[in-house]
């Protein structure tokens, strides 16, 4: 590389010389042709002598100077540039061009970020994070991360019996608008949308950041930070500061379960509760705008608790099998990784709610008939839905079953699992599985999967699917003290009877099958959320090689393939993240007029954003559905601006569908 | 480009004559240095690249190499070099068994809260969201005017211009830190956090210091936000007071806020009259200008302050330079004096407090120019012997304003004075041509300017006037804000108006008996207390006023130094400004104070850093470095886990000076 530029220097002269004096081309050419041979001869040993002498470092020197200098004179020249030239100017913002349309702020936002999202600093640690004081540890440029692994896990991770700080460790929430505008440098998250607000006179005063510690159960971070308190007195204040308007809340992701528990929260009494009485809702939410929300949980958050890998884990994995897993290099990544993440209670609220009737059994969903369009870049939305109406007139279910993914399954023990008719499968009953457990007890990574004995691991695959029903089983095995402390704060099921005294508790507010919502019929919910691009719904599981004590036993089947299965992961339509049957669901079908979830009838609106994958200069994306990116789409922000500036729902188009939704709710079957 | 080039050139004996002749223009050039390049053989760009490479390389070395240094390491070096350290305050109190007992609220003074911008003119695109004041002031630099223009506020309503919008950040990074690396609070959390606070009871209350304290709740609510957190703070905290530690401005501030909370709607909070008693602890000033700052005197009157002054007197083209029509000052000016805030330092209580044309509290009580040793004993001329000598040699500190040397030390009697008010402007024929840069005094003609010479010198009472006469427009805006002046009556119903409630001389503390008040405040550094002005010279678009650096005193116990004379304080606030109201106007129960909250005096004696591996010290006095002072962050912390600070602490002579202000109590 180095001799390269440098011959490249050295040709340089004689060819621009040329070009410069042009007055004297002639001279110039005897020169260069009429040049002794001897001289040459010289010149070449000089240079040699040269080269010897400049030596190695010499030239790394150089070179490195010449990066250097280049480097910084484009980087002056970028400063220089005036802020408004040069830069291709994409279309305009939508924030301005409602603002020209005359849509000025009116009611006060409320923004409440989801899961990983939320920035997170140090308060107090042990000696090893000496210098992190007030530093974000999660979120920024994770700096952390790279210094001291160790200590920084450690730091991140929870107390394994209680679900709050561990002894000597305090890691808050970032406070403010910053905790989740950009994740990390570059990577927006709130920053577009807080933008488009601020241009039609949005600011500090009418825009509220809920920033939360999205690793605690949502009632722990009342119990230790106090937070829905704050978020209580914030809208009370911003609805009085702001001339008696009601606030327009913006939750994102998990946010939305959150809020969700703090509706309930809210209006219950204290001390469970904040104490504002019943019409507490009614007075200070005008509407709450879910983005991506998901209600009903996400199966990705089966995988994560299950084995700590996604779909892009389990693709690393593929690639390079030995990556993650090297025990020669003593990093258990993977298994770090678990432990930390199954410190963090909230991952639980995340699991799918509602069970079987929800998600489906061992041989029918509600997405079944579902086409991946994987050959294609995105599904080809218009297709799938004319396959879905033939199939559903003459040839229903039985058919399917060669073709159609068996979505219910979320675990299935190998690809044959996942596709077998269910009289087929081989079951174990589930008194079987609770047997004994063995002492081998591997210190250092508590994953609790080092408390289970090798045959008793034989018979959990055994079994060889797992609905969204049993799955609950199989964590409370594998997993017993996790699910012990989670579920104190956590239930995913579906309430027969909402009047039962018991769901005053807590641990019902998050999930929307196991409470009523609050008593506002001005109100209203809406539920934003991408659309096509595939979502991860199911998996095909297998058991892991290593025989090692305290590794995980289970991992995805990342060779499984066929179909709507790509890696061991079967997919289905969604924002990448959450599919649509969590997001759409509520608010299509459970909470559409008045239900007995829905008992003041509060109006629903559901607004899909068909994903189109971004042109090179757009970054990540004006149209894109994505979970995190689609707080970038440039239609979802007009209607968030347009109902915080007062429109109805009505008013921005009632419902927009692209995707099933509405079908797939009409095949879930429960009572109303 | 080219040069460089031609200097590569084969130096073969090929007979071109132009050749030659460039050669030979190069030689002229470059002289010896060709030369050299030839016998190395590789040119100066070379070498400049080699340069940069190895700088560049050993840098990320040095980089690398701190960057795996484990982080005890500074410290580690420092304690071998000066020997161990003292605990940090934080730790020192945890040891004791002290704990994060009562939420704290932060008000942080003028200046030090960092601003960013919401909405702005098309030159400052791409600034959403990012701080024009405060961090690295990048912008400063990149496109001025743009950012004057966008940090001034409009110069009739004192709030935002039209199509800008500038709001306060929010949160403890508003000010932990002002610049990076230049801590304000951040110390101070810090041992906070080690006692256990922590965001859910520690408040910043960050406004907008740029507006009148009234405007800020008009415009952003600040003042119902900050209410309203106390309150929640005070819940989730199991009904804990709150203590509330305002700095420098802050605490006037907090003042009108403590006035405002318990008024009614609209002008007030609407918190009814125990609302302070029931929500506050403690009120801990720091550094506070309760009866003004004569440093906000200066820079109201012609931009500039000691610092300014003396690089005036350094380099007199620099600031001033007609040439590169720079005009630094008078920008300045013109942007601050559409800072309503500033005039809520300018000095309260006219000749009373701050002393009149032949006294002043302060006076034989000086300080010395060393700082090093500090003798507050008073100085040993009697005051009889003193009003014998026509020329004494003891400052007259009342008189803030002085035209000439000779002004600012003769008699009163030998003093001529014509006085300005209804002195007629005339009209300035640079009018037209001075647009850009508006200041008042652009409106003033020179026998506007005459007559305010004339008057020779100025006191407390008379400067409110003299800036309503230079600076009409900016003091009907002030005045509807603001008040200087000290009551007769307090049961008077005007007083219910809010321009009264920030200044301490014109208001009630509220009816909350188990409050305390105390005034912490940095002593042992010259402060800036009275000035000795002279004419510029005329020219156009001039701020006509400047301080007189040459005027010095050879006498080193009177403590004129470039025009400027200089008491006890912390370098921006004297100590009677930021010490009398808690030593006398408000000791016990007086009219002030009708329920007798408590006051205490704190004073921190100023001891420069003894090297440079301590930074800004851990001992200072200085108006901001006070903030890292280790013995008032550990009184900090011991109020706040509720323990006992141990009453006055006082080392200057400010009860001797408090005796001698005569006011009605």
């Amino acid at each position: 590389m180095v001799l390269r530029f440098r011959k490249l220097y050295f040709t340089e002269p004689t060819l621009s010389k040329s070009y410069e004096s042009y007055e004297t081309p002639k001279d110039e050419k005897k020169q260069a042709t009429e040049k002794p041979k001897a001289e040459k001869k010289q010149e070449k040993g000089e240079r040699n002598k040269k080269r010897i002498r400049w030596g190695c470092v010499n030239s790394c020197c150089w070179f490195i100077g010449c990066m250097c200098t280049t480097w910084w004179l484009l980087l002056f020249l970028y400063h220089c540039l005036p802020a408004n030239l040069g830069v291709l100017k994409g279309p305009e913002p939508p924030g301005v061009r409602l603002k020209n349309e005359g849509l000025t702020a009116l009611h006060p936002v409320v923004l409440v970020p989801g899961m990983v999202t939320v920035g997170l600093e140090l308060w107090e640690g042990r000696p090893c994070s000496q210098g992190f004081f007030r530093k974000r540890l999660w979120g920024g440029s994770f700096t952390g991360i790279l210094n001291r692994p160790l200590c920084w896990l450690e730091h991140l991770s929870l107390d394994k019996e209680t679900g709050l700080d561990p002894p000597g460790i305090r890691v808050r929430p970032v406070p403010g608008l910053v905790a989740a505008d950009y994740f990390a440098p570059g990577y927006f998250v709130w920053a577009v949308l807080i933008e488009n607000l601020a241009s039609i006179g949005y600011e500090g005063k009418n825009m509220y950041m809920a920033t939360y510690d999205w690793r605690l159960s949502f009632q722990n971070t009342e119990i230790r930070d106090q937070t829905l308190s704050r978020l209580k007195a914030n809208i009370e204040l911003m609805y009085v500061t702001n001339g008696n308007k009601k606030v327009v809340v913006v939750p994102h992701s998990m946010g939305v379960t959150y809020f969700l528990h703090f509706l309930k929260w809210v209006e219950a009494p204290p001390p469970m509760g904040g104490g504002g009485g019943p019409g507490w809702c009614d007075k200070y939410i005008k509407s709450i705008m879910n983005i991506g929300p998901a209600f009903l949980g996400i199966p990705r958050a089966v995988s994560s608790m299950l084995s700590a890998e996604g779909k892009d884990v389990a693709l690393i994995r593929s690639m390079d099998p030995g990556f993650l897993d090297s025990e020669i290099l003593g990093l258990k990544t993977m298994e770090h990784m678990m432990r930390v993440i199954r410190t963090w209670d909230s991952v639980i609220s995340l699991l799918p709610k509602g069970g079987d009737p929800i998600w489906g059994d061992l041989d029918s969903a509600p997405e079944e008939g579902h086409v991946c369009g994987f050959e294609t870049k995105g599904f080809f939305q218009s297709n799938s839905r004319e396959n879905n109406d033939s199939r559903n007139k003459d040839t229903r279910p039985r058919i399917e079953i060669k073709h159609g993914a068996k979505y219910g399954r979320m675990i299935s023990f190998g690809k044959e699992a996942s596709e077998q008719h269910s009289s087929k499968l081989h079951k174990v009953a589930p008194m079987e599985l609770m047997q004994a457990v063995s002492n081998a007890t591997c210190g250092e990574v508590w994953t609790e999967y080092g408390k289970i004995n090798r045959q008793n691991i034989q018979k959990l695959a055994d079994n060889k699917a797992y609905t969204a029903e049993t799955f609950i089983d199989l964590l409370r095995y594998v997993a017993p003290k996790t699910m012990q402390r989670a579920e104190a704060h956590f239930s995913h099921g579906i309430a027969t009877d909402l009047d039962d005294p018991k769901y005053g508790h807590y641990k019902y507010w998050s999930n929307p099958l196991e409470t009523k919502l609050p008593y506002a019929p001005d109100m209203e919910i809406y539920s934003l959320y991408g659309v096509g691009l595939p979502t991860e719904r199911s998996y095909v599981y297998k058991l892991s090689p290593s025989d090692k004590c305290d590794s995980i036993p289970f991992r995805i089947d990342s060779s499984a393939e066929g179909g709507c299965l790509r890696g061991g992961v079967y997919f289905t339509d969604g924002d990448e993240c959450v599919p649509v049957i969590s997001a759409g669901f509520m608010c299509a079908k459970g909470w559409r007029g008045k239900t007995r979830f829905n008992p003041s009838g509060i109006a629903t609106y559901i607004r899909e954003y068909q994903h189109s994958p971004p042109s090179l200069l757009e970054g990540r994306g004006l149209k894109s559905g994505h979970h995190v990116d689609i707080m970038g789409n440039a239609a979802l922000i007009e209607d968030v601006l347009r109902v915080a500036a007062g429109a109805s729902g009505e008013e921005i188009g009632g419902d927009k569908i692209y995707s099933d939704i509405l079908r797939m709710s009409d095949r879930v079957n429960i009572e109303l | 480009m080219a040069l460089i080039i031609r200097r590569r050139k084969p130096t073969d004996e090929d007979d071109s004559s132009l050749l030659r002749q460039e050669e030979e223009e190069e030689e002229v050039k470059r002289g010896n240095s060709r030369r050299r390049i030839k016998v190395k053989n590789y040119s100066c760009l070379d070498n400049c690249c080699w340069l940069i490479g190895c700088i560049c390389t050993v840098w990320w070395l040095l980089l690398f190499l701190y960057n795996t240094m484990p982080a005890s390491f500074p410290q580690y070096m420092t304690e071998k070099i000066t020997g161990p350290l003292p605990d940090p305050p934080g730790v020192k109190c945890v040891k004791e068994g002290l704990e994060a007992k009562h939420p704290v609220v932060f008000v942080p003074g003028i200046v030090t809260g960092g601003l960013e911008l919401w909405e702005g003119h098309e030159c400052a695109e791409g600034l959403f969201r990012k701080r024009l004041w405060g961090g690295t002031f990048g912008e400063v630099y990149k496109r001025p005017s743009c950012w004057l223009q966008h940090m001034s506020l409009h110069n009739e309503t004192g709030l935002d211009p039209s199509g800008i919008r500038i709001r306060p950040v929010s949160g403890l990074v508003a000010a932990d830190y002002f610049a990076p690396g230049y801590f304000v609070w951040a110390v101070l959390i810090a041992n906070l956090a080690r006692v256990g606070y922590e965001e859910k009871n520690m408040y910043m209350a960050a406004y907008d210091w740029r507006l009148s304290f009234q405007n800020t709740e008009v415009r952003d609510q600040t003042l119902s936000r900050i209410k309203s957190n106390i309150e929640l703070m005070v819940q989730v905290n199991g009904g804990q007071k709150a203590v509330i530690i305002p700095h420098s401005m802050g605490v006037l501030y907090f003042l009108h806020f403590m006035k405002w909370v318990e008024a009614p709607v609209p002008m007030g909070g609407g918190g009814g009259s125990d609302w302070c008693a029931k929500h506050i602890k403690a009120v801990m000033n720091i550094g506070g200008p309760l009866l003004g700052a004569p440093k906000a005197l200066a820079g109201l009157f012609s931009a500039e302050a000691k610092d300014v002054a003396f690089a005036r007197g350094m380099a007199p083209g620099v600031l001033d330079s007609d040439v590169f029509h720079i005009q630094t000052l008078q920008h300045i000016m013109r942007m601050s004096r559409t800072w309503d805030s500033t005039m809520s330092m300018i000095p309260k209580g006219g000749e009373t407090i701050w002393g009149g044309l032949d006294w002043a509290p302060e006076e034989g009580g000086y300080v010395p120019n060393n700082i090093l040793n500090i003798t507050t004993s008073p100085h040993s001329h009697n005051h009889s012997d003193i009003y014998d000598h026509a020329r004494d040699p003891n400052p007259n500190y009342g008189r803030f304003i002085s035209f000439g040397r000779d002004a600012a030390e003769s008699h009163s009697s030998q003093i001529q004075r014509i006085d300005f008010r209804g002195a007629l402007k005339g009209s300035n024929s640079a009018n037209r041509t001075c647009r850009e840069v508006w200041t008042e005094y652009h409106d003033m003609g020179s026998g506007g300017i005459k007559a305010i010479a004339g008057y020779k010198t100025y006191t407390a009472d008379d400067v409110v006037d003299m800036l309503e006469f230079v600076a009409p427009k900016m003091m009907k805006r002030g005045n509807a804000h603001f008040s200087h002046g000290l009551a007769d009556n307090l049961d008077d119903p005007k007083y219910a108006h809010y321009r009264y409630w920030s200044n301490a001389l014109e208001t009630k503390l509220p009816n909350a008996p188990d409050m305390e008040i105390y005034s912490m405040y940095g002593v042992g550094i010259p402060t800036e207390r009275a000035y000795v002005y002279k004419l510029t010279r005329a020219s156009e678009c001039y701020i006509p006023f400047q301080i007189d650096t040459t005027a010095g005193h050879a006498n080193p116990h009177v403590c004129l130094k470039d025009g400027v004379y200089t008491v006890d304080g912390d370098e921006t606030v004297p100590a009677l400004s930021a010490g009398f109201m808690c030593a006398k106007g408000w000791r016990g129960k007086t009219r002030f104070n009708p329920s007798g909250i408590k006051t205490y005096v704190r004073e921190y004696n100023h001891n420069p850093p003894s090297n440079f591996l301590e930074g800004r010290g851990t001992e200072s006095g200085a108006h901001v470095d006070i903030l890292g002072n280790f013995q008032l962050i550990e009184d900090v912390i011991r109020v706040a886990a509720g323990e006992e600070v141990g009453g006055d602490r006082v080392s200057t002579d400010i009860f001797k000076w408090s005796e001698k202000i005569n006011l009605k109590l």
